[in-house]
């Protein structure tokens, strides 16, 4: 144990130490946050945007008015969601004869109007409410777990590798260390590392955007625990053989970038070629952006993100048992 | 005396190089072995063996007459040739981190003495000369107060001044009757340091002893070198005689002798040199290669 802490200490210091690493660590998700903040705030859609369902009657002639964009959906939930968080301003389900606003939306009381103004209808109204999501809200998710996904792939795969590389693996190898001892204080630093860099993340920015948050951050907190402990089992797993740095680097590139751009981060995959959503679900990153939404915006329990919690506590177990049979000191 | 370490048949080979190919000696405690040879020898793979950190394809080293298990790491301290520690941390710190690896340690203060760390203590560990950096690893090897100290060119690189002020640290340690196994292609380093040599090529040893009892062996005397272009072609003398790096060498124990019959064959005197054989010369007669090539 005393073993242990000393080797935790050390790597904790050499990362609080490294001034200009820790400044990016840092910088690019708070930049990233503000800066999409800003540029998504204003809602200068000019369209309203009405949800779908059943057999469309022609007598409506709401249904070609200017200005409105009609959206077709399955009947169900989902589009009651975008309703709820006024991404949809109106919902109409002709098979049960329904219509459905959002009573906290302005726009959705200006599409009643049109709505009622043609004499042919012939709906039931019926109402929801909830908060618009913002763009940032949608994000922040994002940010943190692809913080998450550098911060843990990199802070473990790559240092170990280096360390490979330059002999400090085989300077412990010299003393009565057990390679396990080694490989654990390496994950419980960078987890602590994480775990703080995330919180102190998240708190700071949504001290100034208050981010949407419907369910509870005890939850957040879990998940986003597990995500860690996952992202860090994977880059452990990339470190275990690998020699050299510009290997690793090209290794660790060709699976970043596609979890970066298929798993979430920066635009939904609704509507994406199913292929891609089929690969985005083999990505931990995704299964944890995934979660994390629900949680804040739908107000999900951990029951309700069990699919996440179990696939990614699968992949944790797999990454880390493959990980120590494999692993490598030279 | 006791042999505190015996290594018997002892082979390393890698796919294309026999890295090391049987080769045997005993350490005896509280001396300074010396493993000596170009580089390529196989030198650092030999005590890399030993000290657990490679696996060995052949051959048994005894630890005080027992087979090594794992706490043997505990009584060895080991400098390599080249390593990296962590970033980011002062020396003590460094200092500090890996004596909390060990059950058994020396008192930090002891090591910043013995090593004379004093000026440099606080100081960034990424930010040290060669000299300077090479004595802090030497803390860092000396940490759990072994009883074997295992040097792998400790001085390869460093400046004439830096490589005396390390062998005086290392005098020192031997005072304290710790055995140290040293490697280097410094013969002088050697000379200076070591009670036993193996002088090594090719992964096999080619000679082993007391370096003053190994020169003794192969020269009886001084060597005369005189330069080779005023050297007679097929001169009518006494002694034998060997071309080497533009010299003619001769062995001679009768040193007037000698000279008179080179003033007889017409050789001027004045590019004459005379030395007394060191472990350079040795080598050389025994590899017919210079060392540092
Ligand atoms: N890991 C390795 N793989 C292949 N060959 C090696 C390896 N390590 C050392 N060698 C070879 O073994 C020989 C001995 O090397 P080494 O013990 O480092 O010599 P020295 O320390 O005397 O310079 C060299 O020819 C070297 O190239
Ligand atoms: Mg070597």
């Amino acid at each position: 144990m005393r073993r242990f802490l000393a080797i935790f200490n050390a790597r904790n210091l050499e990362f609080f130490r490294d001034r200009g690493n820790f400044f990016w660590n840092m910088f690019l998700p708070i930049f990233l946050i503000f800066g999409f903040a800003f540029a998504f705030s204003g809602n200068n859609d000019a369209q309203y945007k009405i949800g779908l369902s059943g057999q469309t009657p022609d007598t409506l002639e709401f249904l070609g008015f200017k200005y409105l964009q009609f959206i077709p959906y399955k009947a169900g939930d989902a589009a009651l969601d975008k309703l709820r968080h006024h991404q949809l301003d109106m919902y109409i389900d002709f098979d049960a004869g329904n219509y459905y606003v959002n009573t906290d939306s302005p726009k959705g009381y200006i599409v009643e109007r049109l709505l009622l103004s043609d004499r042919g209808q012939s709906l039931h109204r019926q109402s929801v409410s909830g908060q618009s999501i913002r763009y940032v809200d949608w994000f922040v998710p994002g940010v943190i777990g692809m913080n998450i996904m550098f911060g843990c792939i990199i802070g473990v795969g790559f240092v170990i590798i280096r360390y490979r590389k330059n002999g400090v693996l085989k300077r412990f190898k010299a003393t009565p260390i057990h390679p396990a001892e080694f490989i654990s204080a390496q994950m419980f630093s960078r987890f602590f590392i994480m775990a703080l860099m995330c919180t102190v993340l998240f708190a700071g920015t949504n001290f100034f955007l208050h981010f949407m948050m419907n369910g509870s951050y005890l939850d957040l907190a879990f998940i986003a625990a597990l995500a860690i402990l996952c992202h860090i089992s994977l880059g452990l797993l990339f470190s275990t053989r690998i020699k050299s740095q510009e290997l690793a680097g090209g290794v660790m590139n060709m699976f970043i970038w596609p979890m970066m751009f298929l798993s979430g981060i920066f635009f939904s995959l609704e509507g994406t070629p199913p292929v891609l959503q089929t690969i985005s679900r083999f990505f931990p990153i995704t299964h944890f952006i995934e979660a994390a939404r629900k949680i804040m915006l739908d107000g999900a329990t951990l029951a309700g993100v069990m699919d996440n919690i179990l696939i990614m506590a699968g992949m944790t177990l797999l990454f880390l048992i493959t990980a120590t049979l494999i692993f490598k000191w030279e | 005396m006791d042999s505190i370490l015996e290594i018997k048949n002892l082979k390393k080979y890698y796919k294309e190089v026999k890295a090391v190919d049987g080769i045997d000696f005993s350490v005896q405690a509280g001396s300074c072995f010396g493993l000596l040879g170009p580089n390529g020898a196989g030198k650092t793979t030999t005590i890399e063996l030993i000290e657990t950190i490679l696996k060995p394809d052949a051959g048994t080293i005894l630890f005080q007459g027992k087979p090594i298990d794992h706490s043997f790491k505990n009584s060895i301290g080991i400098q390599f040739q080249t390593t990296a520690l962590q970033e980011f941390l002062t020396v003590r710190e460094t200092l500090e981190l890996f004596a909390k690896l060990y059950p058994k340690k020396k008192p930090i203060d002891e090591i910043i003495a013995i090593c004379s760390l004093e000026d440099i203590i606080k100081r960034d560990n990424r930010k040290l000369s060669g000299g300077q950096r090479q004595r802090m690893l030497l803390g860092i090897a000396l940490i759990n107060d072994p009883d074997i100290l295992f040097l792998d060119e400790p001085t390869t690189g460093l400046d004439p001044q830096a490589r005396r002020n390390f062998w005086q640290l290392i005098e020192n340690i031997k005072n304290e009757k710790k055995t140290v196994i040293l490697t280097t292609h410094y013969m002088e380093e050697a000379e200076v340091l070591c009670d036993d040599i193996a002088v090594m090529d090719h992964g096999k040893i080619i000679e082993q002893g007391h370096p003053a009892l190994l020169l003794e062996k192969y020269f009886q005397g001084v060597i005369l070198k005189i330069p080779s272009e005023s050297f007679p072609k097929n001169p009518s003398v006494s002694f034998s005689f060997e071309k080497r790096n533009g010299y003619v060498h001769v062995v001679t124990r009768n040193v007037e002798k000698t000279i008179h019959e080179l003033i007889r064959e017409k050789v001027p005197i004045e590019g004459l040199k005379i030395d007394k054989p060191n472990l350079d010369d040795l080598f050389i007669t025994l590899t017919g290669s210079s060392l540092r090539t």
